[in-house]
């Protein structure tokens, strides 16, 4: 067993795993496949189950119920120095009391691999820090101390990495750098990444497969452009950007789309893109699908008319709208200042257009502000 | 310049009284320690005559006792370690909410006096106690075998005595570190031991060396164990230079064990220090 897991190689498999702390159910039978090779992202707020996930991957928690997988072999009870499994720690965890040179060596020489020096030395190279291999975790900078903590772990070519908010303690600038480079160092090593994060850009950038997890569960997975263009449910609709959700019911058909009643308006919604289970229905769009008019001007595709401009934001490369609708609610418009239109202002009376294909459909059941209410001070730490 | 002076005017109440009850009896040791006896003169009458060798002599006569004291604290050092280091790192990993009532009850021995508590033990190696007829029922000492005035009682008492003082720099050094540098370790292919060995004890090295030093140099030194516990033929120097003070009336002498005493272990100290090299770590 110990010597088959070390090696272990292939798709990760998590079976209706479970963790259970007392009453609280951490992650709750949630199943999963990565393939091999993939740069695989777990998205969700603080306390969705993403970090308890990685950690029973990683060995160091032990699931309640479930089982892994690494290829064919059962690794739910494997200790984690028997799997083939690095983690990137979220605030690193580097020896402080050895060197860089020594720290990025640890592995491998717990592993007994021959010629240290070279692995080490090619993977300094790879993060571009050679000259720092003599100094101490301490004596390097944040961004610093992220890539050796990095290089520790792809220096041992894992069949998995893991990474557990990697780039959580670096300021914004360094983070979208390290979001490229962490990027292209997984196309560059090949292994298999499993990136945790609460931060949809950041998974959004990186990774080729998102699962949006919220509450132990999966909400959905898929690539970041499935995941943003057609949320199944409004805690993805909202995580991931922003959306408008708008109330309404299907009265009717129209070839290949429903015929959507929006308080006393027609709209039209792509069949394959509702997932409603009944006739009561979410109608969502994108703040950026949205095209604000002047009334009087033609438009198509679908419009709700009766708008008024509440506020507007101009920031440069868009500006921002808030329009309340007649019924109350106030839409979100993003218009790219691109077109020489004039910005329209605020107390003007619009209507509001988009391509019908933009339309998803969420069930009407839902509650229509799920997963848009992050704490900001969870976005800081886990 | 205010500002400047501050720092100075925080350190005056310390160095003032280190000068007046530690500098100045110490100039005073020094210089007794070279005086002899005023010819013809009543006892404790002495007159300097720098008569350096009278640290020879004293050495040479307590060469015995000082080689004891050494061999008894570093035993009792060791046997601290051992004690110390699993229950530090019980109460600072494993602690979780009953961390700070653990600590309390390491140093819950000093709300009692140390003199009772030595006294103690020699209630509980003696005849009466239950731990001879314990041992004795299990065979693993004979009949006539007792524990009170022996080396044993005086290195277990040297033991208890100083246990907190190598628990609490243990604890401080190992709570310190951050308990995701272990998982660290075993997600790099380290098992357990191999953890401990790589990471733990290299990281709670400070607490170690302070621990050990809190232990050893107090022990070197020490008499009352020996006195209470002990016998003639476990007589440890800080017994010589107490009786030659205060029985013998041999001042000299003893100042000269003393100044030895001293520099002896500030050499180890020194030596140990620089071998464990604690200069190293962060």
């Amino acid at each position: 067993m110990t010597k088959d897991s070390i090696s272990a190689k292939g798709d990760l498999r998590l079976t209706r795993l479970t963790k259970s702390y007392g009453d609280f159910t951490a992650v709750d039978d949630l199943s999963l496949v990565i393939p091999e090779g993939s740069f695989f992202a777990l998205l969700g707020p603080s306390g969705c189950g993403k970090t308890t996930t990685l950690r029973m991957i990683a060995g160091l928690e032990e699931p309640t119920v479930g089982s892994i997988h690494l290829g064919s072999t059962d690794i739910t009870t494997t200790k984690p120095y028997q799997r083939p499994i690095n983690t990137v720690f979220q605030n690193y965890a580097l020896f402080p009391h050895l060197t860089i040179y020594e720290n990025i060596a640890f592995g491998l020489r717990r592993r007994g691999i021959k010629d240290v020096e070279a692995a080490v030395d090619k993977v300094l190279d790879l993060v571009e820090l050679p000259h720092l291999a003599q100094r101490k975790p301490t004596q390097l900078s944040g961004g610093q101390q992220q890539r050796i903590a990095l290089a520790r772990a792809i220096v041992n070519r894992p069949a998995l990495l893991l990474l557990d908010e990697p780039l959580g303690a670096l300021d914004l600038k360094l983070r979208r750098q390290m979001q490229i480079e962490l990027k292209w160092i997984q196309k560059e090593v090949g292994l298999t990444f499993v990136h945790v994060t609460h931060d949809q850009e950041e998974a959004m950038t990186m990774a080729d497969t998102i699962a949006v997890m919220n509450e132990g569960q999966i909400e959905q997975m898929g690539s970041p452009a499935d995941l943003y263009d057609n949320p199944k449910t409004a805690f993805v609709a909202n995580f991931l950007g922003q959306s408008n959700l708008i109330k309404g019911t299907i009265s009717g058909n129209d070839g290949d789309s429903h015929v959507v009643d929006v308080f006393g308006q027609k709209i039209s919604l792509p069949k394959n893109r509702s997932h409603a289970n009944d006739q009561s229905i979410y109608a969502g769009i994108r703040p950026e699908k949205f095209r604000i008019s002047r009334l009087g001007t033609p438009t198509s595709g679908n419009i709700l008319t009766g708008g008024h401009i509440e506020d507007v934001s101009y920031i440069g490369v868009s500006t921002q709208y808030q329009v309340e609708m007649p019924w109350g609610q106030e839409l979100m418009v993003f218009e790219q200042n691109d077109d020489g239109v004039a910005p329209f202002n605020k107390d003007e009376e619009v209507n509001i257009s988009w391509e019908p294909v933009f339309t998803f459909g969420l069930r009407g059941d839902e509650d229509a502000t799920a997963g848009s209410e992050v704490n900001p001070e969870e976005l800081d730490e886990e | 310049m205010r500002k400047i002076r501050t720092p100075y005017l925080l350190l005056l109440p310390g160095f003032a009284f280190l000068f007046t009850f530690f500098i100045l009896p110490i100039m005073n040791l020094a210089q007794t320690s070279t005086q002899t006896p005023v010819g013809g003169g009543d006892t404790g009458q002495f007159e300097q005559t720098l008569r350096f060798s009278n640290y020879l002599d004293a050495f040479l006569e307590n060469k015995e006792q000082f080689g004891r004291s050494f061999v008894y604290a570093t035993i009792a050092t060791l046997l601290a370690l051992a004690i110390a280091y699993p229950l530090a790192y019980a109460i600072a990993l494993k602690g979780g909410k009953l961390k700070n009532f653990m600590l309390i009850l390491v140093i819950a021995p000093f709300f009692t006096s140390f003199l009772l508590r030595t006294v103690a033990w020699k209630q509980i190696l003696g005849e009466e106690g239950f731990v001879v007829p314990t041992l004795r029922t299990i065979g693993i000492i004979s009949d006539s075998t007792t524990l009170t005035s022996t080396s044993f009682a005086v290195v277990m008492g040297m033991t208890y005595n100083f246990l907190p003082f190598m628990t609490l720099p243990l604890y401080a050094s190992i709570d310190r570190i951050d308990p995701r540098t272990l998982e660290a370790s075993g997600d790099l292919y380290a098992n357990g031991f191999t953890t401990f060995r790589r990471v733990t004890l290299p990281l709670s090295m400070p607490g170690v060396v302070a621990g050990t030093l809190l232990t050893f140099i107090p022990a070197a030194g020490d008499y009352v164990n020996a006195a209470i516990l002990g016998s003639p033929n476990t007589k440890m120097i800080g017994n010589v230079i107490e009786s030659r003070y205060l029985k013998i009336v041999d001042y000299p002498t003893a100042a000269a064990l003393s100044f030895t005493l001293m520099i002896v272990i500030l050499i180890l100290v020194t030596v140990y220090v620089r071998k464990a090299g604690t200069e190293e770590l962060v």
